[in-house]
């Protein structure tokens, strides 16, 4: 087979990928600081702002990630407001990463059992005390699976970052596929590359599914003193 | 006026004609109680006859419909209760034990007097040693909950608690969780702080204890005190209700 690939086409794809996972780390972390926000919100003893928060949400699910793309890099300038594409990327994958991030983190938050929230609440905690000591300190255990799992998502949510012209793992490929006119190998390529990024995530999020798993099978099994040890 | 000078005999709980619905279902339909200072009050009755209700109402897990409650001259029914005074004053413990899975024993016990009363680790530390001492349970400081048996879990709770020091204890049904040795452990603890003097209000199943170790025995019926006065009341039941309730205990 000839081919026209090259080193110098393959370090552009590792610097695409290099912009892959640079948008999924922050994506993941900006998502996930407004996304705590937003599991605060949702369970909030106010109504208004489970209200405000849960529209939030709705919208941001109801809405494909490519329209807020082009909302935001299309749409801001259209305001008044220059945006490159990597802040236009970076924002919307904020947006859509904290929605489904603040409600799956809502759900975990409320899967620790009532009866917790009550002793905190009986031994004279504060809401917020009781939220920071006793309910999150166990959400985030159980919320660790599916978080891991949802950066799966992420990583390839990020590839649609490039109908803006950001040149991350995809559009690297475009690219490079746009010059030598072979696609299947471009893609299978890029496949390969995602895959590699997305699998040891997946395995991470199995093996700690497994893990809680065990850990509730061991707690619902009243077991006796030094029993534990040997898991 | 709900922190009203509070004379020595007064009781520290009160409940006047306590109402309280659950939907269109009545469970509370006018109960009267009174528990004073360095007693122990039983709540007895079958299952769906309100005691546990009448309970969590004591400490606003529940909000009563109409009626008045009273703890330590504070009014729980006043929708502007102080809480945090409430349960500065009670402490609860509940059939399921309800320990924090994520901290060890000692941080189970000091997590409320540091986070409520400000108190500073060292002497938190030192209380809960304290309290583990009372229940038997010193070594197990640096335990997770999930390492304990149901009795020794349910025996932290009732420490959980007493570091609080609160003026009144309510028990929930403790040991309906427990098989009779585990149970019997726990109702030791429990005797050991009736004899201390705390004031303690108990729903329970055991009649035994209840026979032997309350001054006060409170029988519920279809969310009502049928019958109530001192242990005599179980060996000589006044109401068909009671009557048969002891019997079929035998």
């Amino acid at each position: 087979m000839t081919t026209g690939l090259n080193a110098n086409h393959l370090l552009f794809l590792l610097h695409g990928a290099a912009w892959t996972i640079g948008l999924s780390l922050i994506a993941f972390i900006g998502g996930g600081l407004l996304g705590m926000v937003v599991a605060l919100c949702r369970v909030s003893p106010l109504k208004s702002v489970r209200l405000a928060t849960g529209t939030y949400v709705q919208l941001v699910q109801g809405t494909p990630l490519m329209v807020i793309l082009f909302m935001t890099f299309f749409g801001l300038p259209a305001l008044g407001l220059k945006i490159s594409p990597l802040t236009a990327a970076s924002a919307s994958l904020l947006v859509y990463v904290s929605a489904y991030l603040g409600e799956i983190w809502r759900g975990c938050i409320l899967s620790v059992p009532r009866a917790q929230w009550e002793a905190a609440e009986c031994l004279a905690l504060t809401r917020a005390q009781r939220m920071r000591k006793v309910v999150l300190p166990q959400a985030i255990r159980i919320a660790t699976p599916p978080t891991v799992g949802f950066m799966v998502q992420i990583v390839k949510n990020t590839s649609l970052a490039s109908v803006v012209g950001f040149v991350e793992l995809a559009r690297a490929g475009q690219i490079i596929n746009n010059s030598l006119f072979e696609p299947f190998l471009v893609y299978l390529i890029i496949a390969a590359v995602y895959f590699a990024l997305c699998y040891p995530l997946s395995r991470w999020s199995r093996r700690l599914e497994r893990r809680s798993a065990r850990a509730q099978e061991a707690r619902s099994l009243s077991t006796p003193p030094g029993q534990l040890s040997l898991t | 006026m709900s922190d009203s000078y509070m004379n020595s005999d007064d009781p520290i709980v009160m409940l006047r004609d306590v109402r309280k619905s659950f939907g269109s279902h009545l469970v509370l339909a006018g109960v009267d109680m009174e528990a004073h200072r360095g007693e122990v009050t039983a709540i007895i009755g079958r299952s769906g006859s309100g005691k546990s209700t009448a309970l969590r109402c004591i400490d606003r897990l529940e909000v009563v419909d109409s009626g008045q409650i009273s703890v330590c001259g504070r009014r729980v029914d006043d929708p502007n209760v102080d809480l945090k005074a409430l349960r500065l004053d009670v402490g609860i413990v509940f059939q399921s034990y309800n320990l924090f899975p994520h901290l060890t024993i000692e941080e189970n016990i000091m997590l409320a007097p540091r986070a409520a009363k400000g108190v500073d680790k060292a002497q938190a530390r030192e209380l809960a040693q304290s309290v583990l001492a009372k229940v038997g349970l010193s070594e197990k400081a640096k335990a997770y909950p999930e390492q304990l048996s149901g009795g020794q879990q349910q025996r932290v709770a009732i420490a959980r608690s007493l570091a609080m020091q609160p003026k009144v204890m309510l028990f929930d049904e403790v040991t309906s969780a427990l098989d009779p040795q585990l149970t019997g452990e726990v109702l030791k603890v429990i005797e050991e702080l009736a004899a201390a003097g705390m004031t303690m209000v108990m729903v329970t199943h055991e009649m035994a204890f209840a026979r032997r170790v309350a001054d006060k025995v409170v029988f519920m019926h279809s969310g009502r005190v049928w019958e109530h006065g001192d242990a005599s009341i179980l060996t000589d039941p006044q109401t068909p209700e009671l009557q048969q309730f002891v019997h079929s205990d035998l």
